[in-house]
């Protein structure tokens, strides 16, 4: 390892311009927090909508071509289909909608049915899962909604253009459960007129091993809709789709911009000591080992930037999940890929940036450069 | 007036030869050197005087591979300095250079200034150690190793440059004006300095000088004037 051993001047060099190896930490270091916490939510926020739909069960059934679950119709015959499936030991209808309320553009309803499992899986702050249903015109609350509703059990709430009374409230661990309405099915078709169809049909089978039957039998049965394994649904599902490129592009062009940040201190470091390096080629170094020592220098700000720039994003993961205004819906997730993803992309940008003076670097002509002294 | 190129007394085969070798700048509007010849033998002090602006620091970097000749044939330790893989090896192992203004890297210390050739060459760190401790006894400088050398004084500098350009033992050391910032005594000190080690490494030095006292002190004097090189 001999041989390597000049790249040591890399850290001397950074160690001698500190205020500009700080910039260019920060430039990386910003670029990884940022997609750290937009990877982070944006997995966490997809994460939590799978926990919605996958609750209890196996395999999703919806309306075939549809862009958005939101307009998904599975009528009252194709749930029957599904439930008299010989492979099916459960099924769950729900309707999906929005409406707003006051101080509250956006509530999420979900439509279901009183033997829903997730009503006895929450813990009850008030009333309890047998009350669900009973009564017309009731509905229930997920704690968080309850209380930026200023809701309480026994209260009458104005939820879009109708009055409900709250029949109940409970906490679920899922922030968009717990931020949401809940209502009988056929009361959420008829408030969002859609006549007796649901959005999704969730399916628990007697036998997991069972899917590939139960999908081909229920799709040749029912070809409007289409049933799709968990996992395979949230793989596919348009929506996620969009979200998780629209994270990693906006994640790139913060790290676009950190390599730019890179690049300028790089730029910077190689034409402000044209000499220096001019020197370092009259005591032997190679061209090669001058641009190594450049690449090095900036992969040394690059690991600088990642450990700094993790630090920073799970700071703001933190915040963020301790805001009031956001409690329940931050469940910031990182998964190893992102993880590999994010360092990846730390580390490409840096040498990227670093490409150009590198190779400017390489070209020193050490007799020009020491010429005019 | 002798040949350059054959001193009289015959002695051993050159280290460093120049034959008719033209340089020029400026798309050729400039001609420094036109026919320079010299050549330079193992150990020996060899002065390159001539006024400012005579090309005598031109031939030095063309032999040190610093520079590429228009024309003529270079050959330094049995390597071709217009080729780039010679270059590279000659600045390696063959050559050391000192510059009139020392060009030391500022911000590092005494030590990591001298180790630079080391590192190039991929040496062990007890190695470089203990060669850099050894030099920078010889130029009274073992006390500073760990000072940064812009903190350093005009002839501390030049001594570091010249411990630099020793560090890998080098055959041939090319000194371009090594005095000629340096005030009198120091100049003298230092003049000295490079004599005496040279002689302690066996390395021959090839010394650029517009100082006819320190062209004088050399072994043999070399004149360049009007692009080409005379034995004086």
């Amino acid at each position: 390892m001999t041989r390597f051993r000049y790249l040591s001047l890399a850290f001397t060099n950074l160690r001698r311009h500190r205020l500009r190896a700080l910039i260019g930490v920060a430039g990386i270091a910003f670029g990884v927090a940022a997609m750290l916490a937009i990877l982070a939510v944006v997995h966490g926020a997809i994460g939590m909508f799978e926990r919605i739909l996958n609750t209890d069960s196996d395999y999703l059934v919806f309306e075939r071509k549809v862009s958005d679950l939101f307009f998904s119709s599975v009528t009252p015959a194709q749930l029957a289909s599904v439930r008299a499936r010989p492979e099916v030991a459960e099924a769950h209808p729900m309707l999906f909608g929005i409406v707003s309320a006051e101080d509250r553009p956006v509530v999420t309803c979900f439509g279901i049915e009183a033997a829903d499992p997730r009503l006895h899986r929450a813990h009850w702050l008030s009333g309890s899962p047998e009350r669900f249903g009973q009564k017309a015109g009731e509905i229930f609350l997920g704690s968080r909604a309850a209380e930026f509703l200023e809701a309480r059990a026994g209260d009458t709430i104005e939820i879009g253009r109708g009055e409900f009374m709250v029949g109940g409230v409970f906490r679920t661990e899922n922030g968009f459960e717990d931020g949401g309405v809940f209502m009988p099915l056929n009361e959420a078709q008829e408030f969002f007129h859609r006549e007796d169809t649901a959005s999704i049909v969730a399916v628990k089978l007697l036998d997991a091993a069972s899917g590939g039957e139960f999908k081909a039998a229920l799709e040749a049965a029912e070809p409007g809709v289409m049933a799709l394994e968990n996992r395979e649904f949230s793989r596919s599902y348009n929506s996620f789709k969009i979200l998780h490129v629209t994270a990693w592009a906006v994640g790139l062009c913060a790290f676009v911009l950190g390599g730019l940040g890179v690049a300028n201190t790089m730029l910077l470091s190689v034409f402000g000591r044209i000499r220096e390096l001019a020197v370092l080629r009259v005591c032997g170094f190679s061209a090669g080992q001058v641009a190594a020592l450049v690449l090095a220098e900036s992969l040394v700000l690059a690991t600088a930037g990642l450990a700094l720039g993790a630090l920073l994003g799970g700071t703001v993961l933190a915040v963020l999940a301790r805001l009031p205004d956001l409690q329940g819906y931050m469940a910031a997730r990182l998964t190893a890929p992102v993880a590999a993803g994010v360092v990846a992309t730390a580390f490409v940008t840096a040498l990227a940036g670093a490409l150009y003076p590198a190779w400017h670097a390489s070209r020193i002509q050490p007799a020009e450069a020491l010429r005019y002294e | 007036m002798n040949n350059p190129l054959s001193p009289a007394d015959g002695r051993g085969a050159p280290l460093a030869v120049a034959r008719e070798v033209w340089k020029s700048y400026d798309r050729g509007r400039v001609e420094v050197l036109r026919g320079a010849s010299l050549a330079v033998r193992a150990g020996e002090l060899v002065a390159l005087w001539g006024s400012s602006g005579s090309g005598k620091s031109t031939l030095l970097h063309l032999l040190g591979g610093l520079d590429t000749p228009d024309r003529g044939e270079l050959q330094v330790c049995g390597l071709d300095p217009r080729d780039e893989r010679a270059r590279l090896e000659l600045r390696r192992r063959h050559l050391g250079f000192v510059f009139q203004l020392h060009n030391l890297v500022p911000d590092l210390t005494v030590e990591e200034n001298i180790r630079l050739p080391a590192l190039a060459l991929g040496a062990g760190v007890d190695e470089m150690a203990a060669r850099v401790r050894v030099l920078a006894d010889r130029v009274g400088l073992a006390d500073r190793l760990r000072h940064r050398a812009q903190d350093l004084s005009g002839g501390e500098r030049q001594r570091v440059a010249i411990c630099r350009a020793l560090m890998n033992s080098p055959r041939l050391i090319l000194a371009d004006e090594p005095t000629g910032s340096l005030d009198e005594s120091t100049g003298e000190k230092v003049f000295a300095l490079l004599r005496e080690l040279a002689r302690a490494e066996r390395a021959a030095v090839l010394l650029c000088t517009h100082e006819r006292r320190f062209a004088e002190a050399c072994d043999r004097l070399l004149r360049v004037r009007a692009g080409r090189v005379e034995e004086v």
